[in-house]
Formats: structure tokens, C-alpha cells, sequence
């Protein structure tokens, strides 16, 4: 080992953890806005660029690619450069792709309430911005797997593979699902047609929530728990199982999106069988998760970001119960178009994504800057109204899509159907009120933690990055 | 060869490698190492002896 001490590169992860915070703001400001527009449709304004229809996609593309994609990309550089035990492969590199990715940010931000679109959910923007994005995660992969072949440590952390999962697999998603003839700067067309578009795009789609908000963010758990909780994972046998097992069936899942569709009777089949196996390996990762705990459960009563973290880890259990259940054709006869589908998604985003990543910035930030946090208590705050706004968020739309899908559905003894499509919508104007409150104390909670965070990093020195671990007591 | 027949042999080998997997974690061999392993996020912060090698004003 050399003299001289070498030092994490940090800098990149401050950028990256600040803006998870301030994209948090921005996506989540829109969705409650968007929430209020479906309870009260006159906060349109009749104005094309306020509309729901163009707002949504920039409500879905900022928090999750704005607020999760910092987040990811905040802990996976932290993380991978701490359990290799070395300094980041190419920080400039690093630092453009911060640049690029706020750039990517910005141009959705400018062409989606105008309305380009290439209309695939998840995937609207434009061609051009597709090529930035490529760009832009070729670095992020040469970084991150740059920084895990010049690692001083033997074994590469669990945390590692999960994160490496989730770089090389978002990567074929993007390149296969966008694939697009340009006619103009601002407008292309799918390379697949009919079935074939849609089942691409639903390949796309459901693995972009498998590997973009699954493993990445089980990447930041098996980081985070262990840390906080200090204790050490509590079966490395199970988090390689579920890891492989995870990898090989989230592939095949995504025909659940497509049940009762023109795409052919078995590949809806096979997506619903293996949506009903890939039950296993989440739930192998949200036991692992909380069973790291064992023998420190007592924590959990007095620190708040345990609290995060694992209450975040239960609303992955909740929600990948729940999904394979909604992906059994005759459930999903029920649940499919209704708001049943919103309340899912939501108890996956706002429950697990947003909450483990919460738990990890109030970790994470107070460390980048050498401090401690500015106010537990306001950390215990938003925990809870966090909490209570998921519950109202999630429960709400549960009561709206159930009734809304038995409306639809509900036939006289002559055949004609009992309520029209107007009525379904008259009875969910008051679940509406309630999921737009839900959202709103959500937001509430994320400007408390803004404000709690950026008091910290005022006390705090940003010039002090940590000693990298002299080679000799590398494992 | 058609494409359905590779898709078989793929899906084949996919499964091969996870029984693989499988069976080398639950090797006895592999329990001494998963044990260390465990507990790598942990292991990440300097001892308090290098912490002064490398600041020693402190």
C-alpha cells in the first residue's frame, strides 16, 4: 500500500442525494396537482400543458427517473466504491453522467407538457432524448463496473450484483423498447407493430419496474439495513438464491399487462404463472431485509431511519403479494383499468421505492457532508405523516377500484348494464379527495425533510471525503 | 435451427445454472465465506488505528 491516503470520491454522490431530494419535491408536487385535477377537473385551466393526459408522464418520469434514478445513482456510487474498498473508476466521467441525467430532466420537463410524446408509458420521450439517455448509461456502466474490476476486496458485495443488475438490464430495456423510426426531431414511430409493440412495451415495462425499482432499490437495501442497523445480513446464502432466482423470472412477467388482449391466450398464461412464482424470490428479499433486524429489533423504536427502511421493506412484502394476485386472469378481470392498479403501483412507489429511499438519504447526507442530522424529531415527523399518507393513498384507491370494476361489470337480468361508464366516475370523486390528501401529506413530508436536510448540510463541510481502508485489513 | 428451438435450449441452460446455484449455496464449503461476507457493509469504515495513521494531528 502507498503512503498517501486515499480518499472516496464524493462529490458526485452529494450532487446526486441533494437532487433526490429536489426531483422528490418536483415529481411529487406534480402528482399531487394531477390527483386534484382528477378530483376537481376545472384545475386544468382548459390549457393543453396543464392537462392530465401530458402531465402524467412527467409525474411518472420525474419521480421515477428524476427522484429513484438520483437515488440509484446517489448509493450506487457510494455503495460500490465502500465495499470495494477504492476510490471511483473516472470521477469526471461521473460527473457527467450528474450533467447528462439533469440534462435528460430538463428535456422532459420542456417537451412533455408540450406534448411530444413517443407515447409508450414509462418511455415517452423522443428519439433524440433516447440517444442521450444511451449515452449517458454507457458512462454510468463504465463507472460503476470500472470501480468494481479495480476493487482491493476479493468478493463482490451482494448489494453490488443487485445494483450491476439493474445498470446492465435498464440498459437492454431501453435500446430494445426504443427502437424507433425518426420522421422529425420531435417525432418517431415504434419499430414494432400491433401485439408486438405492445408486448415489447410491456416487457419494457414491467421489467423496468423488476430491475429499475426492484433491484436497484434491493441494491440499496442490503447496503443501508445491515448499516443502520449493524448487524450483518441475515442469510448471504438467501440473497444469492433470491438474486438469481429474481433475475431469470422477472423476465417473463410482463404479459400480465396485457391479460384479455389480442396477445395469444398462452403468453398471457405464461405471464401470469411466472408473476405467481416471482412472489418467491420478492419475498426472499423482504424476509432477508427484515430479518436482518434480529437481535435489534429494539431499534426500531428509536430510530427513524430504521423505521424508514423497514417499513419501506413490509410495503415491498405488500405489494409483491399483491401483484401476483392481481396478475391471475380472473382477478385482473376485476382489477384491470381501475384505479385498483394505481393503488398497487402507489404501494410499491410511495411504500417501498420512495420510503427505502428516504431512509437512505437521511443516512447517506448527514455522512457526505462530516455531520449529524440537524433534528431527529423532524425526521420522526415526516416518518409518520409519510406513513399515513401512503395508508389513505393506497386504501383510498383500493375502495375506488374494487367498486369501480364491480360497477363495470354489473349486468340487469336482461343483459343491460346496470350503471353507465358516468355513474362509475360520479362514485369515485370522494376516493379521489382522499387520495389527493394522501398525496399531499406525502409531499408535506418531503419539503419537512428538505428543510431538516438542508439545515444539516449548512452545519456541515462539504470538503471531507472519507479515508478509503488501508489495503491490509481488506477481507 | 429455428428460433423456438434455441429459446429451449436457453430456458433450459437458465435452469441449469439456478439448480447450479443453488446447490453451491447450500455447499457446507460456502457457509465460513457467506459468514464474512455478511457482514462487508459493515467492515467498511477505517479501525480507529488506521484512523490515525491517517490523520495523526488527532
Amino acid at each position: 500500500m502507498n503512503n498517501e491516503t486515499m480518499t472516496y470520491e464524493y462529490s458526485v454522490v452529494r450532487q446526486f442525494a441533494i437532487m433526490t431530494v429536489v426531483l422528490g419535491i418536483v415529481g411529487m408536487l406534480i402528482g399531487v396537482f394531477i390527483a386534484s385535477q382528477m378530483a376537481f377537473p376545472a384545475l386544468n385551466f382548459d390549457t393543453p400543458w396543464l392537462s392530465f393526459g401530458r402531465l402524467r408522464p412527467l409525474h411518472t418520469n420525474a419521480v421515477i427517473f428524476g427522484f429513484g434514478g438520483s437515488a440509484l445513482f446517489a448509493t450506487s456510487y457510494y455503495v460500490v466504491q465502500r465495499t470495494c474498498h477504492t476510490r471511483l473508476f473516472a470521477p469526471g466521467l461521473a460527473q457527467f453522467t450528474f450533467w447528462g441525467w439533469m440534462l435528460i430532466i430538463v428535456l422532459a420537463v420542456v417537451t412533455l407538457p408540450l406534448g411530444i410524446t413517443s407515447s409508450k408509458e414509462y418511455a415517452e420521450l423522443e428519439w433524440p432524448i433516447d440517444i442521450l439517455i444511451t449515452i449517458v448509461w454507457v458512462a454510468y456502466a463504465v463507472v460503476f463496473f470500472g470501480t468494481i474490476a479495480k476493487r482491493k476486496v476479493k468478493h463482490i458485495y451482494v448489494a453490488n450484483w443487485f445494483f450491476g443488475a439493474f445498470i446492465l438490464t435498464v440498459a437492454m430495456l431501453h435500446v430494445v423498447n426504443s427502437a424507433a423510426i425518426p420522421v422529425t426531431l420531435t417525432k418517431s414511430y415504434s419499430a414494432y407493430a400491433g401485439v408486438q409493440d405492445a408486448m415489447v412495451q410491456w416487457w419494457y415495462g414491467h421489467n423496468a419496474v423488476g430491475f429499475f425499482l426492484t433491484a436497484g432499490f434491493l441494491g440499496i437495501m442490503y447496503y443501508f439495513i445491515p448499516k443502520q442497523a449493524n448487524r450483518p445480513v441475515y442469510s448471504y446464502r438467501l440473497s444469492v438464491v433470491h438474486f438469481w432466482a429474481l433475475s431469470f423470472t422477472y423476465i417473463w412477467a410482463g404479459p400480465h399487462h396485457l391479460h384479455y388482449t389480442a396477445l395469444p391466450d398462452w403468453t398471457q398464461s405464461l405471464g401470469m404463472v411466472f408473476s405467481l412464482i416471482l412472489l418467491a424470490p420478492s419475498w426472499g428479499g423482504m424476509i432477508n431485509g427484515i430479518m436482518t433486524l434480529s437481535g435489534a429489533w429494539e431499534k426500531l423504536r428509536t430510530d427513524p431511519i430504521l423505521k424508514f427502511l423497514i417499513v419501506s421493506v413490509s410495503f415491498y412484502g405488500m405489494s409483491t403479494f399483491e401483484g401476483p394476485m392481481m396478475a391471475i386472469k380472473t382477478v385482473n378481470a376485476l382489477s384491470h383499468y381501475t384505479d385498483w392498479t394505481v393503488g398497487h403501483v402507489h404501494s410499491g412507489a410511495l411504500g417501498w421505492v420512495a420510503m427505502i429511499s428516504i431512509g437512505a438519504m437521511y443516512y447517506l447526507i448527514p455522512k457526505l457532508f462530516d455531520t449529524e442530522i440537524y433534528s431527529k424529531k423532524l425526521m420522526e415527523t415526516h416518518f409518520w405523516i409519510a406513513t399515513i399518507g401512503i395508508v389513505l393513498y393506497i386504501t383510498s384507491m383500493w375502495i375506488s377500484g374494487i367498486m369501480q370494476g364491480l360497477m363495470w361489470r354489473a349486468i340487469n337480468a336482461d343483459g343491460t348494464l346496470t350503471y353507465s361508464f358516468v355513474e362509475s366516475v360520479q362514485a369515485m370523486h370522494p376516493f379521489y379527495v382522499v387520495r389527493a390528501t394522501g398525496g399531499a401529506l406525502f409531499l408535506t413530508g418531503m419539503l419537512i425533510m428538505a428543510y431538516n436536510l438542508a439545515r444539516t448540510i449548512a452545519q456541515g463541510k462539504a470538503a471531507t471525503d472519507a479515508v478509503v481502508p488501508a489495503a491490509a485489513t481488506a477481507h | 435451427m429455428d428460433a423456438s428451438i434455441l429459446q429451449s435450449i436457453w430456458t433450459v441452460i437458465a435452469f441449469v445454472f439456478f439448480v447450479g446455484v443453488v446447490i453451491w449455496a447450500w455447499s457446507s464449503r460456502r457457509k465460513s465465506d457467506f459468514e464474512e461476507h455478511a457482514r462487508m457493509a459493515l467492515d467498511d469504515d477505517m479501525s480507529v488505528n488506521e484512523k490515525e495513521q491517517a490523520d495523526p494531528g488527532k
